[in-house]
């Protein structure tokens, strides 16, 4: 799962921009040069409003785009020198994703949507749906999956969502508002079971929020303002 | 990800839209049924006639008027009752081996039925020239022929027709004014696509044909070969004969195979020609498919964004589309070939000419079929695939 040493962090970002041209003298400057690094196992988040840039961010982090100038490493290595299909592997093997909006595929029971990922590695199919049954019962869902997400509340489908971004057992989790479709008791459930995850199996995990309770429950927070880091506490 | 994998996906979201998936793959069906069927009349078509031709005996010879090129339309004929004789004399290896005949079509009376038959004027040899044999009575006869004697000789439907239940043997028919008695029946041949149909013939001698019809020419030679080996001397020899009198546009000697390889070409381009027409609607079945995978992909680019996030390469989102457009097409071109199969079992049972399916009009529809889902399942698969991950997870 890791290639590099577990002394090195799991991932940089050195001067990190990026630029959107959108057209002729018209460029937005979402990132303008972001600097940290997120350890093997550390509880991360990400503050700030729309427009600091925090969405650029996640998709770096999430190795789903490459930035304009400066690193984001993965292991020691660089994402701009990996192509589309390593970085796919990368995103396959080491980033589980939770988004806010829970991205599930509305035809595909639970089962299926949580096989999803490892379909795009190799395994049988037999192996595949024992693997995603076990993470249903981790998230608490094992009466639920055979349910569609239609049949499901937004708390469960976001179980179904972390189920998913687990079952790879990825090295980071990489969550976008995860609670911000929820109600705040459903959101503080969530919440309680990303970081249950975390700690239990040594994910690292990073939330990307704009909500301060969501933010304060990490250990460390990166606040970004108009794409610069603002403010870095621990 | 797995070819099966590929596969599995594909089905599965062709599942979740049974109806659209019905639809566009009934264009491609629609399609494939039209090839296989209209191949099939075709070829049947086209076995049912050379068939024909091969029934009026092998090793034969046609002596027909004009120089041979088919497309020129009928010829008006220069053959004279005695070109068949100097013709018969030419032939290597003893005479009795070259007939001619006038035909026409009239209207036969007999005790109050008519029938309108084909009328053969024929010279001495014809009948076993063309291998024809009585069934009853007996042949017209060489002093019959040489006196244009008032006799002649029925096909099976003919005799049924003017003599139902009755024995005509003896009894009288009249052509025009002029009555002939009857003196045979010839076997029944059965019914043929090509040609007069020769159960509907009356045979009488030559040269009262001749007066009946006003004519002192003789329409068309037949020359019987001794063995395929000897054909071609028998054709030369035969060309020589005729090249004393006739130009050489005026005539020309023609074999069964020749007459049944010219036939069968035409009947063969023409088989290609419904193919083709039939073809369109596979292709008009193609773009359907196509446009249909656009929609599929533009509905399902949150999908395709949310793939890639898992890890799919672009190759795998390519694959999955191209997989869902060739199950399309494959799909129907495997109902769609039962169903062209079915309605050709139907019109051979039908139709009078048999529908005959063959391997390769199976195989091109199914060919064609898969070929069709890949080159219009192309360019929506590419552009799912190339779809950019962050625009597509963001796509309403």
């Amino acid at each position: 799962m890791s290639g590099g040493q577990e002394t090195a962090p799991l991932l940089t970002a050195e001067e990190v921009t990026r630029v959107y041209v959108l057209g002729r003298d018209n460029e937005v400057h979402a990132l303008r040069g972001v600097s940290f690094a997120v350890d093997h196992g550390e509880h991360v988040a990400i503050v700030g409003s729309s427009g600091s840039g925090k969405s650029t961010l996640l998709n770096l982090l999430g190795a789903l785009d490459r930035p304009t100038s400066g690193h984001v490493r993965y292991h020691g290595r660089d994402v701009r020198d990996m192509d589309d299909t390593e970085l796919a592997q990368l995103r396959n093997a080491d980033i589980g994703f939770v988004f806010q909006s829970f991205q599930l595929l509305p035809r595909l029971t639970a089962l299926d949507n949580v096989v999803l990922p490892l379909v795009y590695r190799p395994g049988s199919p037999r192996e595949r749906r024992e693997r995603a049954r076990l993470a249903l019962e981790r998230v608490g869902l094992a009466d639920r999956v055979t349910h569609r997400p239609g049949e499901l509340s937004g708390g469960q489908q976001q179980r179904v969502a972390i189920a998913r971004a687990l079952v790879t057992e990825p090295a980071l989790l990489l969550a976008d508002e995860p609670t911000g479709n929820l109600d705040s008791r459903t959101g503080e459930e969530i919440m309680i079971l990303l970081e249950e995850l975390h700690r239990d199996r040594g994910t690292a995990l990073v939330v990307i929020t704009h909500e301060a309770e969501v933010a304060a429950r990490a250990a460390r927070r990166i606040e970004l303002r108009d794409g610069l880091i603002v403010a870095e506490a621990a | 990800m797995s070819l099966r994998e590929s596969l599995r996906v594909a089905m599965q979201a062709l599942r979740a839209n049974r109806l659209r998936s019905a639809l566009t793959t009934l264009g491609v069906l629609i399609g494939v049924m039209s090839v296989v069927l209209l191949v099939a009349i075709g070829q049947g078509a086209r076995s049912e006639i050379t068939g024909a031709i091969e029934g009026l005996g092998s090793n034969l010879l046609f002596v027909l008027p004009g120089d041979g090129d088919f497309g020129g339309g009928p010829q008006r004929s220069s053959f004279q009752l005695d070109d068949v004789e100097r013709l018969d004399r030419a032939l290597p290896g003893g005479e009795g081996r070259a007939a001619g005949y006038v035909i026409g079509g009239e209207a036969v009376q007999a005790e109050g039925n008519r029938f309108n038959a084909t009328v053969f004027g024929i010279t001495e040899n014809y009948l076993g020239v063309v291998d024809r044999t009585v069934a009853r009575g007996q042949s017209l006869s060489a002093s019959d022929i040489a006196t244009g004697r008032r006799v002649a000789v029925l096909g099976a439907t003919s005799a049924e027709t003017l003599f139902p239940g009755q024995d005509p043997i003896g009894r009288t028919v009249s052509l025009g004014a002029i009555r002939y008695r009857v003196v045979g029946v010839l076997d029944r041949v059965g019914t043929t696509a090509f040609g007069p149909d020769v159960d509907r013939q009356v045979l009488i001698p030559v040269s009262a044909a001749q007066r009946l019809f006003g004519s002192t020419r003789i329409d068309a030679i037949f020359v019987r070969a001794e063995s395929t080996v000897g054909i071609e001397a028998d054709r030369e020899a035969a060309r020589a004969a005729l090249a004393e009198r006739l130009d050489e546009e005026e005539f020309s000697v023609v074999s069964q195979d020749e007459i049944i390889g010219v036939v069968g070409d035409i009947l063969q381009i023409l088989t290609w020609v419904l193919a083709a027409i039939a073809g369109i609607s596979l292709l008009v079945g193609g773009v359907g498919v196509s446009n249909i995978m656009l929609v599929s992909v533009s509905e399902r680019t949150r999908e395709i964004g949310l793939r890639k996030a898992m890890g799919a390469r672009t190759r795998d989102i390519t694959r999955q589309f191209l997989f869902e457009a060739v199950a399309l097409t494959g799909l129907g071109g495997v109902v769609g070939l039962g169903l062209g199969i079915a309605a050709a079992e139907v019109v051979a049972a039908v139709a009078p000419v048999p529908a005959e399916v063959t391997w390769w009009s199976i195989a091109l529809a199914l060919g064609v079929s898969v070929l069709v889902g890949l080159v219009f399942g192309v360019l929506p698969a590419r552009r799912a695939g190339q779809l950019d991950p962050v625009a597509a997870l963001r796509h309403e």
